[in-house]
């Protein structure tokens, strides 16, 4: 494998039994250090594309080859209610062998990474939607992998919250170098954080069309580029979605 | 750089100011919902004697059938003068106890193999079901005659009653595990022990507790059958002989103060060990309210 790419996809094609195939021929890479987008219609098969990068599910044909065995992100953040806040980000710590007294410490500092160093002895119901998703970053950032999907990770959350982590998401991406794919269905969304976008077509999903966003941060996702940019990739969703119709 | 500090204490107080927006914080019961809860029970207790003394002077029926209260009260003061009501409640909570961690024991590897595994389910679940549908006290006369009257008849029925609700709670606790966390503990590179010990033992915790509690009332109910149809001498005296003495002798009073004090003890430990945990489960995972 070359040593550039994080993720390297190979005509991958997934069906769930007899079914039709829900994703087909899906052929990209991803360079090591790279932010990119892919955008689709409900039920094109993102997540479904995403639990097998994440080794959750196997493909049917093609291959994948990782550079690194991803972490995931999920739209809920999926924290463990019997856990702290504190205690969640342990958890990936704990499973990699981590000891005691360094687990705490290092909680402690992704949980002030992510600006939420005085929230450790918290419970999940007692967050807010932002903040729960917040320490989901700081576990995922536990695990030191250097590959992070994410499955809409932010669509539940209210737009200043989601403005708000966008710029928490790239800060954190520029200073570790992380490699990301990030799913979604809001086109600004995609526009406003990637490197790159990538258009997914449904039944089946393919990819259908990129987009090299060469806009500098800090970018604002009501700045007049990111609009212009996407209403023309709104345009191509659209023009996909009426294909079914 | 100054550019990036500037940046990230902007951030700061963007994200202090949302945090304290939207963060709530759980709060404890207020002080006179605490007196209430107390209170309230006492309250029921209170006039539930009251009817019954309404009753009782109405004299609707005989008093061997329906004794007052107060005779009632003085029967088990009888008893409790005669050392023989705290040495039965005693012996009877020491063996429900000691029966209920044995079925404790035993329970859970049965009911971690049901909730783990699909095969052993399909084979063994309609066998604990089974077993957790039947009223115990209906193994009380094949304990007797494999264990004899002895302690061992006893416990015999009590793990008979307990053990098949609490595999069957750990199991159903298992089995409604949300896939997502067992999803994430895959994320996170669990091994299959650390999978297990790091999320379905926690996640299926409210599951297992609830088992618990069944299996304590079922434990309870077993033993009380037991010790009412298993009368020697070799087995001392628990609550259960104490409700058949007062059969036997036709007193009224002892009979449904041996009652009360069944009831009393199931209550006592049902607040002093089950709820606490509960409220405490409940409270933590934000499953109250
Ligand atoms: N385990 C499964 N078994 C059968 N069908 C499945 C399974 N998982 C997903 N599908 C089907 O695959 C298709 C794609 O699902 P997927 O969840 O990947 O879409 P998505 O792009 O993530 O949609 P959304 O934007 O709503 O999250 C859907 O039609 C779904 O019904
Ligand atoms: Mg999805």
């Amino acid at each position: 494998m070359s040593i550039s790419y994080a993720l390297e996809v190979e005509n991958l094609s997934k069906r769930f039994g007899e079914e039709p195939f829900v994703i087909e021929g899906l052929d990209f890479q991803v360079k090591k250090g790279e932010f990119i987008c892919l955008l689709g219609a409900s039920g094109c098969g993102k997540s479904t594309l995403l639990n097998i990068l994440a080794d959750l599910d196997s493909p049917s044909v093609g291959t994948v080859r990782v550079a690194d065995r991803p972490t995931l992100m999920f739209q809920d953040a999926s924290l463990m209610p019997w856990l702290t806040a504190g205690q969640n980000v342990e958890l990936a710590l704990r499973i990699k062998g981590i000891g005691k007294e360094q687990r705490r410490n290092r909680a402690q500092e992704l949980l002030e990474l992510v600006h939420l160093g005085s929230a450790f002895d918290k419970r999940p119901h007692e967050l807010s939607g932002g903040m729960r998703q917040r320490v989901s970053i700081a576990r995922a950032l536990a695990q030191e992998k250097s590959i992070l999907l994410m499955d809409e990770p932010f669509a539940a959350l209210d737009a200043i919250t989601r403005d708000f982590l966008h710029e928490e998401l790239i800060g954190i991406w520029k200073r570790t170098g992380l490699t990301v794919v990030f799913v979604t269905h809001n086109v600004r969304e995609a526009v406003r954080l990637g490197q790159r976008v990538i258009l997914m077509s449904s039944k089946p999903g393919r990819f259908i069309k990129e987009w090299d966003i060469n806009l500098t941060e800090p970018r604002r996702i009501d700045a007049p580029e990111v609009a212009t940019l996407a209403s023309e990739i709104t345009d191509h969703l659209r023009n996909e979605i009426k294909r079914h119709g | 750089m100054a550019e990036i500090d500037k940046d990230q204490s902007e951030l700061q107080r963007l994200s202090a100011g949302l945090d304290a927006l939207e963060s709530k914080s759980t709060q404890s019961d207020s002080f006179a919902r605490k007196v209430f809860n107390f209170s309230g029970p006492l309250i029921a207790l209170a006039l539930f004697i009251g009817i019954w003394q309404i009753f009782f002077y109405l004299k609707l029926v005989k008093e061997y059938i329906l004794p007052s209260p107060h005779q009632v009260y003085q029967a088990l003061v009888n008893q409790y003068q005669e050392g023989i009501l705290l040495t039965a409640a005693w012996n009877s909570l020491s063996r429900g106890v000691q029966g209920f961690f044995f079925s404790i024991i035993i329970a859970i590897p049965i009911g971690l193999a049901l909730g783990l595994s699909k095969t052993v389910r399909v084979v063994l679940k309609p066998i604990t079901t089974g077993l957790q549908q039947l009223p115990s006290v209906a193994w009380v006369p094949a304990a007797i005659i494999w264990f004899g009257l002895s302690n061992a008849t006893i416990y015999a029925v009590i793990l008979l009653g307990a053990v098949p609700s609490i595999a069957n709670g750990l199991s159903s606790g298992i089995e409604q595990i949300p896939s997502q966390y067992l999803k994430v503990g895959r994320v996170l590179g669990t091994t299959r022990i650390q999978q297990i010990r790091h999320i379905v033992l926690p996640a299926s915790f409210p599951g297992f507790l609830a088992g618990l509690e069944q299996g304590w009332a079922f434990a309870w109910r077993s033993l009380m059958a037991a010790e009412l149809i298993a009368v020697s001498p070799a087995l001392g005296v628990g609550l259960g002989q104490l409700l058949d003495v007062g059969r036997q002798l036709g007193d009224m009073s002892l009979v449904l103060g041996a009652i009360l004090s069944i009831m009393f003890v199931g209550i006592l430990v049902e607040k002093l060990a089950f709820a606490p945990i509960r409220e405490r489960t409940l409270r933590i995972r934000g499953l109250r309210n």
